[in-house]
């Protein structure tokens, strides 16, 4: 029976990586659902839901020459498929300010507060290294309506941080 | 009357080139109408072309009038035969189609349109749109050219957005 798990792949950045890794898991019979790879600071890092017929033990020897080969550290779950079930976005929100701990925990919090789901973030660390500055995006649902992310974002800018909110209408044709 | 089935991706018919309507007759008008029923049955859909339910003419119907978020709009609008005749600025936006169900993505679009049109009755009519409308339009006019707005993605990142608010300075 096919059963969806969850791969969690690291390591350290080079050319070839998801041909692969993917390549073993086509010739393993193994399916590809919802797939996301990032270079985080010149790391390696894909979470690819993939289904298959095998074991989790199963999947990791498939898997094992390649990762061996690539460096790779595998962490294989197995999880709940739930494809085709997407909440969809309704607001953009853009944080920035000079780097400092607590960013993300004071901003999430307040936003999370006033009934934000987050469905996708991505932070970096830009700047110069005597004066970094951080950004932080959020794509978000606002499952309580978007002035109580207004009120809980001027909270946050009192904090000192610049953050910008955009709603999002997604165009259905 | 039944509502139409919709086409959807990957059917290869969905990319062929639509035909100009020549004759606009009550058999026209009531495609027209089951079309905009087929529309009205999918939530917060404010535009589908004849191509979607299989009839390659070039025939759209675009309503902004009753979006979730108020915008401006020209109300509940029959394009036949639309073309743009000018355009200005360009302007990311999310979108999605019935034609590719539960798949969002950012697409570029132009912010104003001219465009001149014929409606159910054959009279030539010309607009002007902007912003979202402008959006839903063009959305639309592609489905006539067998493009989707698969065709047209960019980053799913926001960088586009960011570019936007610089130039404004």
């Amino acid at each position: 029976m096919l059963k969806w798990y969850m791969l969690t792949l690291v390591g350290k950045d080079q050319s070839g990586i998801v041909a692969e890794v993917t390549a073993a898991l086509y010739q393993g019979g193994c399916n590809l659902g919802e797939t996301s790879m990032a270079r985080l600071g010149g790391n390696f890092t894909v979470m690819m839901m993939v289904s298959a017929e095998q074991n989790n033990t199963q999947l990791t020897e498939l898997l094992a020459p390649v990762v061996d080969s690539l460096g790779l550290h595998l962490h294989v779950d197995q999880i709940e498929g739930q494809l085709h079930q997407h909440l969809s976005t309704d607001v953009m929100i853009t944080v920035s300010g000079a780097d400092r701990s607590g960013i993300v925990a004071n901003v999430t919090k307040a936003l999370t507060e006033a009934g934000l789901t987050i469905l996708d973030l991505s932070s970096d660390v830009a700047g110069s290294e005597q004066k970094p500055i951080y950004i932080l995006q959020i794509d978000g649902h606002a499952s309580e309506g978007v002035e109580k992310l207004h009120a809980a974002l001027q909270i946050i800018k009192d904090d000192g941080v610049d953050v910008h909110m955009q709603e999002i209408d997604t165009l259905i044709g | 009357m039944p509502v139409l089935d919709i086409l959807t991706y990957p059917d290869e018919t969905l990319k062929q080139l639509s035909k100009p309507v020549t004759c606009f007759d009550d058999e026209l008008r009531q495609f027209i109408a089951d079309l905009d029923e087929t529309r009205l049955l999918a939530p917060g859909c404010v535009g589908i072309a004849a191509p979607q339910v299989g009839r390659f003419q070039r025939i759209v119907i675009v309503d902004l009038s009753k979006n979730r978020k108020p915008v401006e709009n020209h109300g509940h609008l029959i394009l036949v035969n639309p073309e743009i005749t000018q355009w200005d600025g360009m302007e990311a936006g999310r979108e999605g189609c019935l034609s590719v169900p539960d798949f969002t993505g950012n697409v570029i679009r132009a912010k104003t349109i001219s465009l001149k049109a014929f409606n159910a009755e054959g009279e030539e009519l010309s607009f002007a749109f902007s912003g979202f409308e402008a959006r839903a339009v063009q959305h639309e006019l592609d489905h006539l050219d067998g493009l989707l707005f698969l065709d047209r993605l960019v980053s799913r990142h926001n960088d586009l957005f960011k570019r936007k608010a610089q130039k404004k300075k």
